[in-house]
């Protein structure tokens, strides 16, 4: 259905921590395509493996005790896992870039931020100095910082951590990559900085063109930013749709339940509590067999406790992984 | 009138954390801090009497009075400080031994800063067997009884102000090494640490350009303590006779040079012995103040 050039190809990614208390699942096969400029949103809860999922993408898994185990992450057509060092650092940065959940201590705090936006540009790119701070200073424009040229020169403890998004972003962008890793990146800001920082990435996803995969676990936020929205659960994707159609009719109970448990105020004023998806997340030492979701499924019947669903695609571009799916 | 009091009450007031760099904030608690003045004071007198001294005391410090009558003259007008053995003249040989003293101290703790940086960010930031190697022999160091090797040592390498800073750097760099693998340790979790590679940093740049300069407050306190210990050990060393050789004067030969003097004329021993005292002192003193004004948790 959609028919711009496929960016990112992630198939069958598996990547497993090996803790002194067992093997960690963290990403058990997940798959997620994104197309060139299409922003994808990646949703779930605390560890359901979407971090896991973008540090994967950038090989920064630490090692010991991560490793991804399996699968493939195509980008433009090259498998990423069969990259070396030299050229993943190359592909760091430079067409991936990645934005970071913490804008507090992303930054290194002994260097003035233009240091290290120069650093991230000159890093990539053969230019000198005086050519590095002018493209600095336009990418803090460009970010919207005012002041750029003051702020230039400015450490990271003088600046809001809205600003410091902004920094991290104009970091981020200085490259002009082809795909932007989002980490829960207004996560940690209020949300008044928060709606701005998302316009802000909007506005410049129209302008410059790059793809985003925003990982979060806020469907506010992909409601308000993705194209296409895909939902973890237990390191697996558990649907896989346009946003419009995520939104308005769920087909798997976990994304229906996820729906349900926010607060509408359009509606009458009931006495009813909030629906809450009953359970908890599954401990990542032992999954339940069968669906991972089975033990807090309303649905679930003895086929979901005893087999794993596979992932299918119920009408065009609609992707789930269940035997019951929700009639829409 | 009125306006000046103004003024000056504006001029009184405390300013706030806000208002200054960060050196300007360390240097502020750094003034506050009694002891570290105290310390600061010790040093800059000693760097005066070292480096001033001899400006206005003109004598040369290796020229001997060979006559009975010239050798351990008390204080006079001649030799404000008398004579020695060989009837030099024991001010001039305070000064050129206490510069003399002062450079091996400097550079054997700054050197030996910077090996144990080096080893300490490797382990550190490679952790694994490159850490378990590298801490192991740390240890193996610590561990190795100093003084019997460093005679041993000593002997082999021969005598002179460069042996002997070799060997106060191998026998230095440990502390410092887990001190910088401590932090490194934790650093390198920062989110920060995680960005530069999201930039795609190398390796060497992430340890040299973001973990290094992270761990400079800690080894700034570090070095300056280390300067007063390396003194220590430069005048052990030349105490054993391994050191600065006659007739070059450091504080540490002066002493040993008197030791066989001790009844007869006991200051001798008593001026390169209170020097090296107010020295060693100043520095750990100021050292400690530094660390104090360093630490963001105290709030003076």
């Amino acid at each position: 259905m959609d028919n711009r050039e496929v960016l990112v190809d992630i198939k069958n990614l598996r990547t497993f921590f090996y803790t002194e208390d067992g093997v960690v699942p963290a990403v058990d096969g997940i798959d997620l395509t994104i197309h060139r400029g299409e922003v994808v949103g990646l949703v779930g809860e605390s560890g359901c493996g979407k971090s896991v999922t973008a540090l994967s993408i950038l090989r920064l898994i630490p090692n010991p005790p991560g490793k991804i185990i399996g699968g493939e992450i195509f980008f433009h057509g090259e498998d990423l896992l069969k990259k070396n060092e030299e050229e993943m650092r190359m592909i760091r940065g430079d067409k991936i870039s990645m934005i970071f959940q913490e804008p507090m201590t992303s930054l290194n705090p002994v260097y003035t931020i233009g240091d290290q936006i120069s650093e991230a540009i000159t890093l990539h790119q053969k230019i000198d100095g005086t050519e590095a701070k002018k493209r600095t200073i336009e990418m803090l424009h460009l970010v919207g910082i005012p002041e750029p040229e003051r702020r230039f020169s400015q450490y990271p403890h003088e600046m809001s951590g809205g600003m410091r998004q902004r920094v991290m972003i104009a970091m981020a962008l200085s490259s002009n990559p082809d795909l932007l890793i989002s980490d829960e990146a207004t996560t940690a800001l209020d949300v008044t900085i928060q709606a701005q920082i998302l316009d802000l990435m909007r506005g410049l996803q129209k302008k410059l063109g790059m793809a985003i995969l925003i990982i979060t676990h806020n469907l506010a936020v992909v409601a308000e930013m993705a194209e296409t929205i895909s939902i973890a659960y237990a390191g697996k994707i558990v649907e896989s749709a346009s946003a419009k159609e995520t939104f308005k009719s769920p087909r798997h109970p976990y994304t229906y339940g996820l729906l349900q448990s926010i607060p509408k105020f359009t509606e009458k004023k009931t006495n009813e509590p909030l629906p809450a998806i009953e359970g908890m997340v599954p401990s990542p030492y032992h999954m339940p067999k069968g669906c991972r979701f089975n033990p807090r499924c309303p649905f679930a019947t003895e086929k979901c406790r005893e087999e794993e669903p596979e992932i299918v695609e119920l009408t065009p571009g609609h992707l789930v992984r269940c035997f019951h799916p929700i009639e829409s | 009138m009125a306006e000046k009091v103004i003024e000056a009450k504006k001029k009184g007031q405390r300013k706030s954390s806000d208002d200054y760099t960060y050196v300007g904030m360390v240097f502020h608690r750094l003034t506050r801090h009694k002891l570290a003045m105290v310390g600061a004071f010790m040093l800059i007198l000693i760097l005066l009497f070292v480096f001033v001294g001899p400006l206005v005391w003109r004598a040369d410090p290796n020229e001997q009075i060979e006559s009975l009558e010239g050798m351990f003259n008390v204080p006079s007008r001649a030799h404000p400080l008398g004579t020695d053995d060989y009837g030099r003249d024991v001010l001039a040989r305070m000064f050129f031994g206490g510069r003399i003293s002062l450079f091996i101290g400097f550079i054997s703790a700054i050197s030996s800063t910077i090996v144990g940086a080096m080893v300490g960010l490797v382990a550190g930031y490679y952790g694994g067997w490159a850490d378990d190697l590298l801490m192991r022999f740390t240890d193996a160091m610590l561990s190795i009884p100093t003084f019997p090797l460093l005679i041993a040592l000593a002997s082999v390498m021969g005598k002179g102000i460069g042996q002997i800073i070799l060997v106060i750097v191998i026998f230095g760099w440990m502390v410092d090494a887990r001190l910088v693998r401590g932090l490194v340790l934790s650093l390198k979790e920062q989110e920060y640490i995680e960005a530069a590679h999201a930039i795609g940093a190398s390796a060497n740049r992430i340890m040299w350009r973001h973990l290094f300069p992270n761990t400079l407050a800690v080894l700034i306190v570090s070095t300056t303590i280390g300067i007063g210990g390396a003194i220590i050990y430069e005048a052990s060393i030349s105490f054993l006779g391994f050191g600065v050789q006659a007739p070059f004067a450091s504080w540490g030969n002066m002493l040993q040079n008197a030791q066989q003097f001790i009844w007869n004329s006991p200051r001798l021993i008593i001026y390169p012995g209170l020097a090296i005292f107010m020295t060693v002192l100043g520095f750990n003193f100021f050292g400690d103040g530094l660390r104090d004004a360093i630490d963001p948790k105290l709030k003076l």
